[in-house]
């Protein structure tokens, strides 16, 4: 029997009537039902309840007269019961269930990218002007074989091609299912126009976007969804997926809704029903079982595919790491705390695995304490805002950077979190036809590909800034890096010293 | 001619297209003058058909012999011999709307203008470059651009 | 007051070398006179020397050059030295009072052979056993300092005017087929003789002009390696790479260059194929010793010299030739200060090495 509910809207929708030309486009758009048009009484109205926030009518308004508000919080103000916390209790007396979110942790933890500092040239070395001179942003990945001898097609038959990167910058794993084949189709399109990569996910490559498979990361999950010999040796890099950094330890769950019929053709499982990645593969319960998937891959794809290896941050992951590399892997991937996700237990999600800046620290010197730090490329995920970040990341020690959450807003998500639902009015996180045709893909590549020419640009200008015209001198080079208001465990863990202190 | 076409796969039933369509053809060339004091909402000349999930932004296709013009009793409605656009001499309009009746697209309605009647139907925005809807469209549903016949 | 190693000083600098290819050996003076004209270039707080083919006749012993700020850290080397060789020779390194020269430290020279059991017991190479004896010294016993320890080679180092510390070391009674030298500018007052260049490691000498900002990658790949960094100068980073590249890696002088000073992907990409495969390989494999920034270093060896720039060629690099002897220098003036009638005067593009080397007859008659 329903009861009264206490949970308040969170948002309010103002609609300034003197603007209002009852286009009806805020109405048609809205996909939480939030936006309502009476017919009979020509009348456009706002159910707050149902308003999650995601700026779409804002957006889509032509004459701007839609602002949303946040509602002041349903009680008397409390620093220890937060807003938060009551709507997730409400929620869940009202419900009984898990609380689930979409995206990566919004909780005010410290973030260690805005504690670093970056270093600039002045009078003793001259910096370098990257619209004058060459600046070179080409990365590779793989495993390198050292010494480099000079005989020809040395060790050709066991060396795995690297891949070349002309950005240090790819496209995160997002599954085709939790994203719409539009959004995945413009992850795809501009990381080939860019000369980088994007990341299959879970969820298997659709057949007509193979043409793109080059540029794919093809990940092999514990549900192995899509998984098949031609799927392996169509992509340029293979991906074991052990966890996520937005719910390490935890599997995945796709709703029957989002597996319509494409989808399950890429997936290999039936239409409508619930793709369930267990939580560990069950085919790994230990770091040998790890290797023998990894040179199952390698077989199965005759050593011509570097394996990656991708697990979340969590405590101890120095010594997972150095163990993967032993595993055989050729790329590590961790991916940090503020990793995104399609779905995740909100408590998960908020409260387990450690900032990617810690780890990154940990992981590169771990692999270069047991010198085997050229054995295997170091990439990093989570929570990537910004190219200073991408610049402080690689100043820590990794190769190259995955942006999910950046790359999706550059689509258009406005972060409301929703993902879970399906119900996406930005055409990203859904596969309802009438709002995934909202994103056209040429679009959507056209805006990834002009975000990582700001971002790869910008680099350029940093690095230039400190001297340098070449990535690689910036890799591990944690020197140009300065802490402050960092206690000194924490910059004992990041290798670096506190702004002030000289070199 | 270059023509607009739509491109349903990309059209997502916003309807801006008949917005923009409509200040254009307003006399202040301004949202909101054209909505409140001219009050021309419904009057655009492009109209978003909808089978949800399906929609698609229909005008008129500029026919090489069109039978809007054949039909018109009183010669307002011409095509230019020069660009091939379809339009109406307002001036010249009894409001018959043979017009109307004989598009086989449904893509004239009937209207009004200053107490004059005016077939509603999509000029390419003759004087502009590029069709209003076109330019505005948010999600390049619409293009304007030069096809082979039968392409 | 910190000691250099302690904190990182970036330095301009003078550099100048030369090498006679027939392998005839002159004495220092030449080389002074050609460094001392480039005294603008530095300021009095450092300089030092690179000599070849100084010692026939101790050449198949390690020749110990160290510097001890106290009798208390002699004693402490001495007994390392004891315990991990025979000592053929020893004696205080002469030198002579010049006014501007104050407060050097005690310089000893020890000219050694290692000991067969202790190479055995570290299970190393001997070579590898003589860098890791001599990075402990560095590292682990205050106030001493090994300022070179290859073979018929030594290295005369301190602060003052170069000009002043080749007197002070009494550098024209010595005879060597090459000699390099590096006059200092630091942008901070290092008080310790062992901060100056060249640096030096085996047979391995290295002078510098520059500052290198990828010293953070440099170095911490470096140590992957076993090397062990003391001083916090660019110059040792460089003379580790050049070991670890030519010397442990076994790649030929000319590609180790490529490394330090690789080619840009946009020339690698326009390569022949077989060319391009080696060359991406380098870069690919030893990105982290590429030299970023402005540097021109003379890299000084047994039997060769060899200068280099960065690849954009922000330092000044200048080589001639005349008859058997190849010059490189900062400046022009440098060389033609020595050698007034050079027959070729060349500027090496950025990241391409000038090598010069021993001749074949040369060589054989210097190691007979």
């Amino acid at each position: 029997m329903p009861t009264l509910s206490l949970m308040p809207p969170e948002f309010s929708v103002l609609r300034d009537e003197n603007k209002c030309i009852k286009c009806l486009a805020c109405a048609r758009q809205c996909g939480f039902d939030a936006q309502k048009y009476d017919a009979e009484d020509d009348r456009l109205y706002t159910i707050d309840a149902n308003c999650v926030n995601c700026q779409r009518c804002v957006s889509i308004c032509p004459v701007g007269a839609l602002t949303i508000y946040k509602n002041p919080p349903p009680m008397r103000p409390n620093a220890y019961w937060s807003e938060g916390h009551l709507r997730n209790i409400i929620k869940q007396a009202e419900t009984g269930g898990v609380l689930l979110t979409g995206m990566g942790n919004d909780q005010p933890f410290p973030s260690y990218f805005d504690r670093l500092l970056l270093n600039a040239s002045q009078v003793t070395n001259p910096s370098i002007d990257p619209l004058r001179e060459p600046m070179e942003l080409r990365t590779y990945l793989g495993s390198r074989t050292e010494p480099v001898t000079l005989q020809e097609g040395q060790d050709e038959k066991t060396r795995t091609p690297l891949v070349p990167l002309e950005t240090p910058i790819m496209f995160s794993a997002m599954s085709y299912g939790s994203i719409s084949h539009e959004a995945f189709e413009s992850l795809a399109r501009a990381a080939k126009e860019f000369g980088t990569m994007f990341n299959t996910g879970e969820g298997g490559l659709p057949e007509d976007l193979y043409q793109y498979a080059d540029h794919a990361v093809v990940q092999v999950a514990s549900g192995r969804f899509g998984v098949h010999t031609g799927y392996l040796n169509a992509g340029r890099i293979i991906e074991i997926k052990i966890g996520q950094g937005a719910k390490p330890g935890i599997g995945g769950h796709l709703p029957g809704e989002k597996i319509n019929a494409a989808v399950s053709a890429t997936r290999m499982i039936p239409e409508g029903t619930d793709a369930l990645s267990p939580a560990p593969h069950h085919d790994i319960y230990s770091i040998e079982d790890l290797k023998q998937l990894v040179f199952t891959l390698k077989e199965a794809t005759r050593y011509q595919k570097p394996v990656s290896v991708k697990v979340s941050a969590v405590h101890n992951v120095a010594a997972i790491a150095s163990g993967i590399a032993r595993a055989g892997a050729d790329i590590i991937t961790v991916d940090g705390f503020r990793g995104g996700t399609g779905a995740a237990p909100t408590m998960i999600r908020d409260h387990v695995g450690i900032p990617i800046e810690l780890a990154i620290a940990a992981v590169d010197q771990r692999l270069r304490e047991e010198g085997i730090r050229n054995q295997v490329s170091l990439v990093a995920a989570g929570g990537f805002r910004s190219s200073a970040d991408v610049v402080k990341a690689i100043a820590l020690g990794a190769d190259a950077v995955y942006i999910g959450t950046a790359a999706l807003i550059a689509l258009g998500c406005h972060l409301c979190q929703k993902c879970y639902t399906g119900k996406c009015s930005w055409g990203i996180a859904t596969q309802d036809p009438y709002k995934t045709r909202r994103l056209n893909p040429e679009i959507g590549a056209e805006r990834l590909y002009n975000l990582l020419r700001g971002w790869s640009h910008e680099i350029k200008e940093m690095l230039g800034g400190m001297g340098i015209n070449s990535i690689e001198s910036l890799r591990g080079n944690r020197l140009h890096l300065r802490g402050v208001g960092l206690n000194e465990v924490e910059l004992k863990l990041l290798g670096v010293k506190h702004a002030g202190e000289a070199i | 001619m270059k023509k607009v076409y739509a491109r349903p796969a990309y059209c997502m039933n916003c309807h801006l297209c008949e917005v923009n369509c409509i200040v254009a053809h307003s006399r202040s060339h301004d949202v909101f003058r054209a909505y409140k004091r001219e009050n021309l909402r419904g009057t655009g000349r492009v109209i978003v058909e909808e089978k949800l999930p399906l929609s698609v932004a229909v005008q008129c296709r500029h026919c090489t012999d069109p039978a809007c013009v054949a039909g018109c009793i009183s010669g307002a409605m011409v095509k230019d011999p020069a660009t091939g656009i379809v339009y109406c001499q307002e001036d010249k309009c009894v409001g018959c709307w043979t017009c109307v009746a004989s598009c086989p697209f449904g893509a004239i309605r009937p209207g009004e203008k200053n107490g004059r009647p005016l077939p509603l139907k999509c000029d390419l925005c003759r004087e502009e470059g590029e069709p209003a809807c076109v330019a505005g469209c948010p999600n390049r549903a619409l293009v304007f651009e030069e096809r082979r016949a039968g392409a | 007051m910190l000691r250099e190693g302690d904190y990182r000083i970036p330095s301009g600098c003078a550099i100048s070398g030369f090498i006679n290819k027939d392998g005839s050996r002159i004495d220092g003076s030449s080389i002074i006179q050609s460094i001392a004209l480039m005294q603008e270039r530095s300021n009095g707080l450092g300089g030092g020397f690179a000599a070849y083919g100084i010692y026939p006749e101790y050449k198949d012993y390690y020749a110990l050059h160290l510097l001890f700020e106290d009798k208390i850290s002699r004693n402490q080397v001495e007994e390392l030295i004891k315990d991990n060789f025979y000592i053929e020779a020893e004696d205080r390194i002469p030198t002579r009072h010049v006014r501007a020269i104050s407060k050097a430290p005690l310089l000893w020279r020890y000219f050694v052979t290692p000991r067969v059991s202790k190479i055995h017991e570290s299970q190393e190479t001997e070579e590898n056993f003589m860098t890791q004896l001599v990075m402990r010294i560095n590292a682990q016993v205050n106030g001493a300092y090994v300022v070179s320890s290859g073979k018929n080679m030594g290295a005369f180092k301190g602060v003052g005017y170069p000009e002043d510390i080749g007197e002070f070391f009494r550098l024209d009674e010595y005879q060597a087929y090459s000699w390099i030298a590096h006059g200092r500018f630091p942008t901070n007052t290092p008080g310790w003789w062992g901060g100056a260049h060249p640096f030096t490691l085996l047979d391995w000498s290295v002078v510098h002009n520059g500052e290198v900002s990828s010293y953070g990658a440099n170095r911490r790949f470096l140590e992957m390696y076993d090397y062990k960094i003391t001083l916090q100068t660019d110059t040792e980073v460089i003379a580790y790479a050049v070991d670890l590249l030519v010397r442990r890696h076994k790649l030929p002088l000319e590609l180790a260059a490529r490394v330090l000073a690789a080619p840009f992907w946009q020339e690698i990409d326009r390569l022949p194929a077989r060319e391009r495969d080696l060359y991406t390989r380098l870069r690919v494999v030893y990105g982290s010793l590429l030299l970023n920034g402005p540097f021109s270093i003379i890299v000084g060896f047994s039997g060769g010299i060899m200068a280099l720039n960065d690849r954009l060629k922000l330092r000044p690099l200048v080589a001639a030739s005349k008859g058997n002897t190849l010059y490189v220098a900062s400046e022009e003036a440098a060389i033609r200060e020595i050698c007034p009638e050079v027959e070729e005067v060349w500027y090496p593009r950025g990241g391409e090495p000038v090598i010069g080397r021993l001749e074949e007859e040369a060589q054989c008659r210097l190691s007979a």
